[in-house]
């Protein structure tokens, strides 16, 4: 544990032309939704979020987005390249309730995928919005229509299912269906506007938050969040709506590598 | 019963969040304060932002870890804003770091109004060339770099020493004659390494990263004890803390409280108060009264 387990990618699964899912054997033993893993490269190492679970096929997976050199160095390697991978890390998201409603936008779908599997495997219902800005970008539709849930993509233009915003989408089905929990995860901007349609609908709901992270073990205090000092590393990355409340940075700014503050 | 005052800060326990863990912002600085923390000292900060080492800068060892962060910090100027928003519960003390005495002098100036004393890191085992243990191990240097910063503030200086020299009570009588207010004993251990073995690879981007953790007491409390009979001003204990009898240990050696971090990652914030309870319940079955009449007793 705190080491790099250093395995070879087994699969590369090419997702859309800018997300690829990486598939590596792992013994899967306390891994959860919503929880992470540092990935090393051997030049650099960042926080992923898991996106497969296959505990019968001993698999993990990491879906990542192409976004900066680390991600574009992860997207060069080939099937039997080696990565370096230390954790699973944070607090996953907790299954509750009989009848869910699941909002990914973008590569956010990362750790929203397995939850979905999660859920319907244990007979909840489950309603997911898969957002992105265009039809090549909606991520696992096919794979979450075929694990039972009921799919619906959203796309900001329009070209493919819903158009528009995923938060219009969840506000509309707020206003028709009662549901026990809302599961979301994507941009900090899109999840402030879910935030506060689950206050305005009185609705339990979960956030799987991003910061800055360097040690992953609630030490280096590189991912604190204001008020309240929680640690997504360790309290987080996934957060209750109620928790939500104490955390005052929350959909207006993050901090860099220096600590220095950066707005939404 | 285990009240103590240092550096004429009155604290309520004798345990303080060390520096480096948490502790660089006014958010996880207040979260320690209510966690029951004596004392909080903040992450060091220099005068200009800096990014620190890239990932990996951690890795586990056998009875701790070992990390090279490389003093990320947002500068002086965005953290006097941190400091400002503190609750102010409980006393706290600014680490800072620098590679000339004016340096130094220069973010303690600008600090000083903020905080209730100062914690010179002198010995960072993972900094930049000229900076950290490149002071530490140089007791001219150290001396020269605390007589400037006393100049410069008012509030009590507190001087964090490396162990990674010959001799430890060397560079602590430097930094008493340079006129320190008390001493920070032991910053991380090394530098050490580790190397990822289908790789060859060494794990850390830095290459070498201090190390901290259960391991490292035994060296700590030998530091401690060693400087307690060398010099007059009173020593924060610092290195390998888990539990109250680690504490206990620190402080029958010479510390006067004892600075907490590396345990944070295996019990979270909540070990403050189980260390506390864990050295009140001590007190009363040994019949000590006071931490004070405590402090150095492995020495009669």
């Amino acid at each position: 544990m705190h080491f790099p387990n250093v395995v070879k990618i087994k699969r590369i699964i090419e997702e859309t032309p800018t997300v690829k899912t990486f598939i590596f054997p792992w013994k899967i033993k306390e891994e959860i939704p919503g929880q992470f893993i540092m990935l090393w490269n051997f030049q650099d190492e960042k926080p992923m979020s898991i996106s497969v679970l296959d505990p019968v096929n001993d698999e993990m997976g990491l879906s990542i987005k192409r976004v900066g050199p680390f991600t574009n160095a992860v997207h060069r390697l080939k099937e039997g390249d080696q990565l370096g991978l230390r954790g699973p890390y944070g607090r996953g998201f907790q299954i509750s309730g009989s009848k869910i409603l699941a909002v990914g936008g973008g590569v956010g779908m990362a750790p929203i995928a397995p939850l979905v599997e999660e859920a319907i495997r244990r007979g909840l219902e489950v309603d997911l919005i898969t957002a992105a800005a265009t039809r090549d970008e909606i991520l696992f539709q096919d794979r979450l229509e075929t694990s039972g849930a009921n799919v619906l993509p959203t796309t900001d233009d329009g070209s493919h299912g819903f158009c528009g915003f995923a938060t219009e989408l969840a506000e509309e089905l707020l206003s028709k269906a009662v549901y026990d929990m809302m599961v979301c995860c994507g941009p900090e901007i899109m999840m402030k506007k879910l935030f506060d349609l689950s206050e305005r609908f009185q609705l339990p709901a979960q956030f799987s938050l991003e910061r800055w992270m360097k040690c992953a073990l609630g030490l280096c205090g590189q991912c604190c969040m204001d008020d309240v000092g929680w640690r997504v590393c360790v309290e987080g990355p996934v957060f209750c709506g109620h928790e939500l409340r104490l955390i005052s940075e929350f959909g207006l700014y993050h901090r860099d590598a220096a600590g220095t503050k950066h707005h939404f | 019963m285990l009240e103590v005052e240092i550096c004429q800060m009155k604290m309520k326990n004798p345990t303080l969040l060390a520096a480096g863990v948490l502790g660089s912002t006014a958010s996880s600085l207040n979260w320690a304060a209510r966690s029951g923390v004596g004392a909080v000292v903040t992450k060091s900060f220099g005068l200009e932002p800096n990014k620190g080492y890239p990932n990996p800068t951690i890795a586990a060892v056998e009875g701790g870890i070992i990390n090279a962060i490389g003093l990320s910090n947002p500068g002086v100027e965005i953290f006097r804003d941190e400091l400002y928003h503190l609750d102010g519960t409980v006393p706290t003390i600014a680490s800072i770091y620098g590679s000339t005495p004016e340096e130094f002098s220069e973010i303690a100036s600008r600090i000083e109004r903020f905080a209730d004393a100062l914690e010179l890191n002198v010995s960072c085992p993972h900094a930049m060339e000229g900076y950290g243990a490149f002071i530490g191990q140089n007791p001219d240097l150290t001396m020269e770099i605390v007589k400037t910063v006393k100049k410069a503030v008012k509030i009590p200086v507190i001087v964090k020493l490396t162990p990674n020299v010959t001799d430890i009570t060397e560079i602590a009588r430097s930094a008493e004659q340079g006129g320190c207010d008390a001493l920070t004993l032991i910053n991380s251990l090394g530098p050490g390494m580790r190397i990822e073995l289908e790789t060859a690879k060494p794990v850390l981007s830095n290459l070498y990263g201090g190390m901290s953790g259960p391991a490292i007491k035994p060296v700590a409390l030998r530091c401690v004890f060693q400087v307690f009979k060398e010099v007059k001003v009173p020593i924060m204990g610092v290195g390998g803390i888990t539990n109250y009898a680690d504490a206990v240990e620190f402080i029958y050696a010479g510390a006067k409280c004892v600075q907490i971090g590396t345990v944070v990652m295996y019990r979270g914030l909540e070990v403050f108060r189980e260390i506390c309870i864990g050295i009140e319940r001590f007190m009363k079955e040994k019949g000590h009264a006071s931490v004070e009449e405590m402090v150095g007793l492995a020495h009669e």
